[in-house]
């Protein structure tokens, strides 16, 4: 059985639509955007990024782009998840705490000084720390960058993952998944903005 | 290890990438690793060797970034598709991707001095009205919470994109979004 397009079950696109048509003339992108979603939702070795850390990462970072179908999605998958129910409520309440709006952040000292940005630099909460253990709050501290302030990020970001107990590949697999999600949200947007325009 | 000289400016010079982060030596890549990179020759880059540690993402990410960008079948001309890679690049601050999509876009237009006025000036430089359109649609969805709207819509038809072309903007540039923020944060550029 074939799960169903995760894109156009979020963007509500149905078969036989005019977008489903127009998405047809690009379907290695729609069948690999798929594709993409399951390697990481849905992955052959776990053993570096564990699928409730999976979730936790996925609802906090759609959260932070504001309620959506897709942050209603990520959310249920992380109350579904294995020792995924109980990570509901923080990063409900993280996502709170983190809401922002980007991007914003510095660029390499120089003429393009002149646009650098100051903005929030997120922290998991003290109180929050202990039910989200050492590895989710490195990891939500970097989704937090990853989302709205990617200009910043600096090798030293990485010194702190692998200190918190990440993996070299752990963090690679992160990485995809945070930066996936920004796409993902954004094309399932965009088809939602550009269908609503058409009726 | 070499010295790593980052740029400054935004530049349509090629740029290298310095991982920070440890990627897979060449001699350890397996068959599932090349599959992953899909094209062979991609085991000499150090970005990619690094994203091969996972192959399965890789490999769908790759493929969803080809389709999007060299299907020219139909759909949005190449350049502009380029546009709102360099645009979306641009906008969030990645000087290595803005570089490469900069190269491109200028390449498939044939607007070189438009292109480096984009990145001179930033994504408000003035390129006519359907560049404009494609660059504002492309900062809408760059931003944080998602700025996209009708009116970025109504601005790309009036600029004659059809619907097949608009969904070509939002596929370019929600990508990089997703490619920018690999880019900025394992690795930095370096001249």
């Amino acid at each position: 059985m074939r799960t169903k397009d995760i894109i156009d079950m979020l963007a509500g696109i149905e078969p036989g639509s005019a977008l489903d048509a127009i998405r047809a003339r690009r379907l290695q992108a729609r069948e690999n955007a798929q594709k993409s979603y399951l390697s990481l939702f849905e992955p052959i070795d776990a053993s570096d990024f564990s699928l409730a850390e999976r979730a936790a990462v996925a609802a906090f970072v759609t959260g932070l782009h504001g309620e959506s179908p897709v942050a209603a999605f990520y959310r249920e998958k992380l109350a579904a998840s294995a020792d995924g129910a109980a990570l509901v409520e923080p990063i409900r309440s993280e996502i709170a705490r983190g809401k922002t709006s980007g991007p914003y952040g510095a660029f390499p000292a120089g003429p393009l000084s002149v646009e650098d940005k100051a903005g929030l630099i997120y922290r998991v909460s003290a109180e929050r720390k202990s039910e989200l253990g050492a590895r989710l709050v490195a990891a939500l501290e970097h989704a937090h960058l990853l989302v709205f302030r990617p200009r910043d990020a600096a090798s030293a970001d990485m010194k702190t993952l692998l200190a918190a107990g990440w993996s070299t590949t752990g963090i690679v697999t992160f990485s995809q998944l945070v930066a996936f999600l920004s796409f993902q949200v954004r094309v399932v947007s965009g088809l939602r903005t550009l269908a609503a325009a058409s009726a | 290890m070499s010295t790593v000289n980052p740029p400054v400016v935004f530049t349509q010079d090629e740029l290298g990438w310095v991982s920070w982060i440890d990627p897979l030596p060449e001699a350890e890549l397996t068959e599932r690793h090349f599959a992953g990179l899909v094209d062979r020759a991609r085991a000499k880059s150090e970005y990619f060797r690094l994203l091969v540690r996972d192959p399965e993402v890789l490999e769908a990410r790759t493929k969803t970034d080809k389709d999007i960008f060299y299907n020219v079948a139909d759909g949005l001309p190449r350049a502009e598709r380029e546009l709102a890679a360099a645009a979306t690049s641009r906008y969030n601050g990645c000087i290595y991707c803005a570089s490469v999509h900069a190269r491109f876009a200028s390449t498939y237009s044939k607007r070189r001095d438009d292109v480096q006025r984009l990145l001179d000036e930033g994504v408000g430089a003035d390129l006519g009205e359907r560049w404009n359109a494609v660059v504002k649609a492309s900062v809408a969805l760059a931003e944080t919470p998602i700025a996209f709207g009708p009116d970025n819509i109504a601005e790309l038809r009036r600029a004659g994109l059809d619907d097949a072309e608009i969904v070509d903007v939002i596929n370019g540039a929600s990508f990089f979004n997703w490619a920018n923020r690999l880019m900025l944060s394992l690795g930095e550029p370096s001249k």
